[in-house]
């Protein structure tokens, strides 16, 4: 079974604010090995112009990640969790993210085609703080396997 | 960091060489919050056809993102980025894991102080990432 066509264009309103602390940058750091001490020192931060810790520029994942996980277990993606498949990535940085944040992300899905047989899903994410700052626009496109029948 | 007046078209970048293991999947999946089992889990990764557990495509990103924040002095002169995974990373159960190159190559420069940077990541002599690029203003 194949997705809809009609969800093209279907906005998904966001999930809870995401806070970022200065702790899980650090992790996010460590984890991609960036030794860069502006993800890691708030003085180091504030000398190079920034009101606090800065986020390395694919930590809006984070955020992206979690609103697709949503967005394949709503009733138009069908039963079961869906095997997703990461076809591409892209972000927009409108300002990095930083410790203090408290993020939201509205997801919009762009496209639905299909690939051999599976449906290739193109999702928007606008992230943007609570007070309306734009902070990243991240585009994803994903293969969607199972979870329509 | 050089200059925008010194940035060539065709300037190679300083390349960089990451070398990941199973333990360094685990800890980006804490990090990013991505639990997929097809990134610690073989049992399920053969079970969807893939040849074992393979590194997330975030996280090659995140290194290939790397090659341009190292090169500027403020990372956040990274405007835009974006790959295509077109190969998976296979990580082995071992603890040397398996090695990924990346480059970065100026692509072109824009009027406004922009430069577009073509990526490259390769692992065991075969490309794993298309279309990657970084746009980055240089002050």
């Amino acid at each position: 079974m194949t997705l809809s066509r009609s969800i093209i264009g279907h906005t998904y309103e966001p999930l809870a604010p995401y806070a970022v602390t200065a702790g899980k940058i650090t992790e996010f750091a460590d984890a991609i090995g960036e030794q860069n001490p502006i993800y890691r020192e708030v003085g180091a931060a504030v000398a190079a112009g920034h009101p606090g810790q800065i986020a390395p520029p694919t930590f809006p994942v984070i955020l992206n990640l979690r609103a697709i996980e949503a967005v394949v277990r709503s009733p138009e993606f069908g039963a079961g969790s869906p095997v997703l498949v990461h076809v591409d990535q892209s972000f927009i940085h409108h300002r990095p993210a930083r410790s203090g944040d408290e993020l939201v992300l509205t997801t919009t899905i762009d496209d639905v085609t299909s690939r051999a047989g599976h449906d290739v899903v193109t999702v928007r994410g606008e992230i943007a703080t609570t007070t309306g700052e734009p902070v990243t626009t991240c585009r994803s496109r994903l293969i969607v396997r199972g979870g329509t029948e | 960091m050089s200059a925008p007046h010194e940035v060539e078209i065709g300037q190679q970048l300083p390349p960089l060489t990451v070398r990941v293991n199973r333990a360094d999947l685990i800890r980006y999946a804490g990090a990013s919050l991505d639990f997929n089992p097809v990134h610690w889990n073989e049992r399920f990764a053969t079970e969807v056809g893939l040849p074992g557990v393979i590194a997330h495509g975030m996280l090659t990103m995140a290194f290939a993102s790397r090659v341009v924040t190292d090169w500027v002095d403020d990372p956040t002169a990274l405007l835009e980025h974006g790959v295509r995974f077109t190969k998976p990373v296979v990580i082995p159960d071992d603890p040397d894991g398996t090695e990924v190159e990346f480059t970065g190559t100026v692509a072109d420069k824009g009027p406004d102080g922009t430069v577009r940077v073509k990526l490259s990541a390769t692992c065991a002599g075969k490309s794993v990432l298309a279309r990657a690029y970084a746009v980055l203003r240089l002050e």
